[in-house]
């Protein structure tokens, strides 16, 4: 048992010293310490005789048959995935072994947008998101802190933009949605490179409401004015708008969708009724019909 | 005789520490230490501790799948863990792998993340990870070399129907 345990102490102690010969062993080979994605380098080799040499990283594996001694050329492209690579040159039991690292290329050739939401309530404070992300022409991350710029326009008012240092390859912003309703453009842009989404700015919630009432027969004609966001935007059509009356205890009820910014229906002309109109968490205001307003 | 009889009760601790090793090295070879630093800003977006719980699992079984991967060559396990460019970038290595006849081992020992963003919509999360594991690489199935490495990676995954996926992991210089 002492022997098997001597045996495995030691075999830790041999593990542990050939990991330390390994890194000695790296002096023989020189390494760049990063290369830029997609650029041609070299790995030198000492000795002689000939050696395989696998460069291994999760982005990409090469194999080359070399010759010891002579300096190993890698042609632009070659190594395009940004990454950690380990070298290992291996000739019989002989090895051996280094890192390097593989950068993004500088320049930014593509970006990843994403602005939201796509419908977003007039003059909304922070109301819309853009967050990108940059990239190299190999779709490597570009991690270097670089530039981006945002830009939101819309119908009206002056386009709001803002700069922003990426970090880890990524920038974000917040906007305020404009104040008129339409379409607005919302533009990234790093470099000689954008990327654009178009946000629908909606009206928000109704403001006010207001409706007026005349007879008609036996009815009560019932009408609102246009209605409107506190920016002044018509409401979009098809709002639901909502007249209640109430007359002896009894309560009727009747649903309206806006048709131009106006709703209008007729209910009985109770003397005496109360008529209220509502729509959404907005309450209009009340008429008492008593033959009159 | 009384040096005799003294021997197993040397052996014993002895014996159990081995073990004790051997367990933990075993036990260190299947399950990474995992270290997760506070995240007290990661951008716009509050970070629920319930979806940093679930994007750590996700992303640590992210690791156990390209292990897999590129251990047997088969590129279909990384479905279930990665999407877009991590998961084309994965694929390809595999399939040079293969062309090659080569195999890679890894063996991820230690975690140290820290989630760095959350976007606003919620639909990406960044961390950093200072990982360390081991590579093997086989050249047509022979054992070339064992090295250990430690890295610095950037990850960010986005969420899908039932899990949060990698969609970039990518190393860069410490």
């Amino acid at each position: 048992m002492k022997s098997r345990f001597t045996s495995f102490v030691f075999g830790g102690l041999i593990l542990i010293a050939s990991s330390q010969f390994a890194v000695t062993q790296s002096s023989g080979l020189r390494l760049p310490k990063t290369v830029e994605a997609g650029t041609a380098f070299s790995i030198q080799s000492a000795g002689s005789g000939n050696a395989t040499l696998y460069i291994v990283g999760l982005g990409q594996v090469l194999r080359r048959e070399v010759q010891l001694g002579q300096t190993i050329s890698f042609a632009a492209g070659d190594l395009h995935n940004a990454g950690h690579y380990i070298v290992l040159l291996a000739a019989g039991s002989f090895t051996e072994n280094g890192e390097f690292d593989v950068t993004a290329a500088r320049q930014a050739s593509a970006l990843s947008f994403l602005a939201k939401p796509s419908r977003v309530p007039v003059d909304l404070h922070d109301g819309i998101s853009g967050v990108v992300y940059v990239f190299d022409t190999f779709q490597n991350l570009i991690l270097e802190p670089t530039q981006a710029s945002f830009q939101l326009s819309g119908v009206a008012g002056a386009p709001q933009a803002r700069t922003v240092l990426t970090r880890n390859g990524v920038a974000w912003t917040k906007m305020n949605s404009a104040s008129k309703e339409g379409a607005a453009q919302f533009v990234a842009r790093v470099g000689g490179v954008s990327d654009t989404r178009v946000i629908a700015q909606v009206p928000g919630d109704p403001c006010s409401l207001r409706m007026s009432a005349r007879p008609s027969g036996q009815s009560l004609a019932l009408e609102t004015d246009p209605v409107r966001d506190c920016s002044g935007n018509a409401v979009p059509d098809g709002t639901i708008v909502t007249f209640t009356e109430t007359y002896n205890g009894d309560e009727a009820t009747v649903d309206v969708p806006l048709k131009r910014g106006i709703a209008r229906t007729e209910m009985p002309a109770y003397k005496g009724a109360t008529i209220s109109v509502a729509t959404g968490v907005v309450m209009g205001n009340e008429i008492h019909w008593g033959g009159g307003q | 005789m009384k040096n005799a009889r003294s021997r197993p009760s040397i052996r014993r601790p002895l014996l159990g520490m081995s073990f004790l090793f051997v367990a933990l090295f075993v036990w260190g070879a299947d399950q990474p230490a995992v270290h997760v630093e506070p995240t007290d800003s990661v951008g716009p977006r509050v970070l629920e501790k319930q979806t940093e719980e679930a994007v750590v699992r996700d992303y640590l079984q992210a690791w156990r799948s390209l292990s897999s991967a590129l251990e047997e060559n088969r590129a279909d396990l990384l479905d279930p863990d990665f999407i877009g460019s991590a998961k084309e970038k994965l694929t390809d290595t595999v399939r040079e792998q293969e062309k090659l006849g080569l195999q890679t081992r890894y063996r991820d020992s230690a975690h140290d993340l820290q989630v760095v963003f959350y976007s606003p919509e919620g639909l990406s999360v960044q961390l950093v990870d200072t990982v360390t594991y081991d590579v093997q690489i086989l050249d047509h199935e022979k054992v070339q070399a064992t090295q250990h490495v430690r890295a610095r990676y950037v990850a960010v995954l986005t969420p899908t129907e039932v899990r949060w996926k990698v969609r970039i992991l990518q190393a860069e210089p410490e």
